[in-house]
């Protein structure tokens, strides 16, 4: 190559997947990927800053970078629920970079997209790529100054770095629209629901209930005519998502009572949570019947308490509740709706099976 | 980040300037303080999950339960009266 390749002054590391092996709020012991540390350490030696866009609840993951030992190597973090775009962009300015000079790393394609969308001038580099970045031309400038590293600090003495809790707004239609987003929600079979077990395990933060269903319970549960088990899938233009959600909903007479509705926390941001809700709301409208929900608030499913309240789910009393008796556990709300026809969502493409169809049938039989 | 120090009187009409203008900024279009967001399909769901967090953050209050409903966020005007109502809450009970 004749030309040597623009330095990047920044790299904007994203954190659940890329940082480290796994998601904090699934696992609040997240540990580094081998390797992370020493490139972080050797970047910024050569005066290559380093910073964070990662969509988190900003208190846990800073906390947990202050615990790995890597928090003081992060200038202007921006850890929140806003785009990504918009975070890199920002620190960017903040550091008066050109974009040019800013790079950005994460695991998901989508992620990266996004920023590409809105910021084409930013490099995106895969998170398998992390620990070969040392070795790339673009991060190995030729002279290493006494000034370049010691550049972190001088930047971070002009500002407060923990004070920054900056957020942003979510994903735009426009670019959500680019992802080809389809979402598939089907019945859950014998064969889906190992998978349906592991996501209530593991997606902590969305699981609304905070109730765990074992294999066991939820293949019962499969049998029972008065049950739905659905399983939620996505996929983008970059391929599948996996299963990305799950709903356990009992039917009774004149009321669908929602016992469990947990979603992955990658799909927040495509604001998979109010799809399901709506088109649950939807469906519960046209049966002719109200709409009950467990919610137990944790300090990680603030997003699904949006969720279920801005879709209209509150604390009103209503008769119709009667007939579930306490809700099962400690700190369960039991929050009611009267179901309304709802929109088809704009964002992504629905597949779903007919639930009001089905309960017509039973009722016509009891 | 808090918008407002202790000493910075919070008035219904300088709150509901700056909320105009974080959704001018964020959504880039003006809008009406009267104006029916949802309704005018002016904001997404997605986005409305920002406001309630900007909210917080800005003017230092809790938004939780029955005070997360769609309708509190729907105009300008609606949020600045849950602002000013939180904001009177908390400092009742931290004066008392
Ligand atoms: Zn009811």
């Amino acid at each position: 190559m004749a030309e040597k390749p623009t330095l990047v002054k920044c790299l904007v590391w994203d954190l659940d997947n890329t940082v480290w092996d796994g998601t904090l709020l699934e696992d609040p012991n997240v540990e580094l990927f081998p390797g992370i540390r020493d490139t972080i350490i050797e970047l910024d030696s050569r005066g290559v800053l380093h910073s964070v866009s990662s969509k988190n609840d900003h208190d846990l993951a800073w906390n947990r970078l202050e615990e790995l030992g890597l928090a003081e190597y992060f200038v202007h973090p921006q850890i929140g629920w806003g785009r990504k775009s918009d975070a890199v962009r920002l620190i960017a300015e903040r550091l008066n970079f050109a974009e040019k000079a800013v790079a950005f790393i994460d695991d998901l394609p989508t992620e990266r997209a996004e920023v590409n969308f809105h910021a084409p001038d930013i490099r995106c580099y895969p998170a398998d790529e992390a620990t070969k970045l040392s070795g790339l031309p673009e991060f190995s400038p030729e002279i290493v100054t006494v000034d370049a590293r010691r550049r972190r600090e001088m930047y971070q003495a002009g500002f407060r770095r923990d004070a920054e809790k900056e957020t942003f707004n979510g994903p735009d239609e426009e670019f959500l629209r680019t992802l080809d987003l389809v979402m598939e929600i089907k019945r859950a079979d014998e064969e889906d629901l190992s998978r349906v077990e592991e996501l209530t395990l593991r997606t902590s933060q969305m699981n609304a209930t905070g109730v765990h269903y074992s294999d066991a319970a939820l293949r019962a549960l499969l049998a029972d005519p008065d049950h739905e088990v659905l399983t939620v899938t996505l996929t983008d233009r970059f391929g599948p998502h996996g299963a990305v959600g799950v709903l356990l909903l009992e039917r009774h007479p004149d009321l669908w009572h929602l016992k469990l509705l947990a979603t992955s926390c990658r799909v927040v941001t495509f604001g998979a949570g109010a799809v399901l809700l709506n088109w649950l709301i939807d469906q519960a409208a046209r049966a002719g019947v109200h709409l009950a929900a467990d919610f137990k608030r944790t300090d990680r499913n603030r997003m699904m308490d949006i969720a279920y309240r801005f879709a209209g789910f509150a604390d009103d009393p209503c008769a119709c509740v009667a007939v579930l008796g306490e809700p099962a556990g400690e700190g369960v709300q039991r929050l009611h709706l009267l179901a309304d026809r709802r929109e088809a969502p704009t964002t992504m493409r629905l597949g779903a099976p007919e639930l009001a169809a089905a309960a017509g049938e039973k009722d016509a039989v009891a | 980040m808090t918008a407002h120090g202790e000493n910075t009187p919070l008035t219904a009409e300088t709150l509901q300037k700056e909320i105009l203008g974080f959704l001018t900024e964020h959504i880039k279009t003006d809008v009406e303080p009267d104006q029916d967001l949802f309704a005018s399909g002016v904001v997404s769901s997605m986005f409305a999950m920002q406001l309630v967090v900007h909210l917080e953050d800005a003017y230092d209050i809790a938004i939780v339960g029955g005070d997360l409903k769609l309708d509190n966020f729907r105009t300008v005007e609606g949020m600045t009266g849950l602002v000013l109502r939180l904001r009177d809450t908390a400092e009742a009970a931290g004066n008392a």
